[in-house]
């Protein structure tokens, strides 16, 4: 079953079990949105989550089969750390790699696909989780099916933790 | 937040059975016996998930050899909670730096503009 939430401008949609799909248009053509996304020099302006983090590695080997490496640093706080290797690449209309944040995480398949209309990019990212288990997991979405009913138990115990 | 610990804690939620025995223990401590009654598997099954759960720090269990409470531990699971929200926020933000970016480079390269 999809649902559907909006944050901000970017749309989250969980259209299969295993996969989770992020959609954003920006108002520039689809070849400057491309290389937003691939080349380091601009990755590192605008891929930096919340304020207060900088990204000091940003490795990109564009080329099936080449490795990504990003680290993001926040002065006080702990690193973050992701990589993958790109399997797919189709400029400017598609990218498809790994994406693996270490230990036991899930290592993900995630496939970027740029459509232009009326000088408009939407960029739509699918990340494909190995296991609808893992998926939820990652998502800490609630079940759907009733044998998980008690979930909305947990859910309201997190509301409380906050 | 350690990736590593999070991780951990993943791999002890991607799985329904230990999802839902959580969700019990938020209602409050049980017993293993109580914890296997919905489960229609054997105590040592529920046994097996309540180790992989302790070791993830997602719970504890009293001391009294007998009963042995298993009681939800609310700090990995809030560290999820807050990791799920993070990833939202990342992307979102990220998207909301990467338009102001895309301005301001079609001002600086409008040729870009006709790069298609």
């Amino acid at each position: 079953m999809s649902e559907m939430n909006s944050v901000g401008e970017t749309t989250i949609t969980t259209p299969s079990d295993r996969e989770v799909v992020m959609a954003r248009t920006f108002e520039a053509p689809r070849a400057l949105v491309w290389d937003a996304y691939t080349k380091p020099e601009h990755l590192r302006q605008w891929l930096l989550g919340p304020e207060g983090w900088t990204m000091p590695v940003c490795e990109v080997d564009l080329r099936p089969g080449g490795e990504w490496h990003f680290v993001w640093q926040r002065s006080g706080g702990d690193d973050l750390e992701m990589r993958g290797v790109y399997r797919e690449i189709v400029p400017p209309e598609r990218l498809v790699n790994t994406e693996a944040w270490g230990g036991d995480w899930p290592e993900t398949e995630n496939t970027v696909q740029l459509s232009e209309e009326n000088g408009a990019t939407t960029v739509t990212t699918t990340i494909l989780y190995p296991s609808k288990e893992a998926r939820d997991a990652a998502m800490a979405t609630g079940m759907e099916d009733g044998a998980e009913r008690s979930y909305g138990l947990l859910d309201e115990y997190l509301k409380t933790m906050g | 937040m350690a990736t590593d610990s999070l991780s951990v804690t993943f791999s002890a939620l991607a799985d329904p059975t230990r999802r839902a025995i959580l969700a019990r223990l938020a209602g409050g401590p049980a017993t293993v016996k109580e914890l296997s009654a919905p489960f229609r598997i054997s105590s040592p099954a529920v046994s097996k998930h309540l180790r992989v759960l302790e070791r993830a720090g997602l719970i504890t269990r009293g001391r009294r050899a007998q009963w042995r409470p298993c009681r939800l531990e609310a700090a990995p699971l809030r560290d999820v909670a807050e990791w799920a929200e993070g990833y939202r926020r990342f992307w979102e933000e990220s998207h909301d730096r990467l338009d102001e970016y895309l301005r301001q480079l079609q001002r600086k390269e409008p040729d870009h503009v006709r790069d298609e």
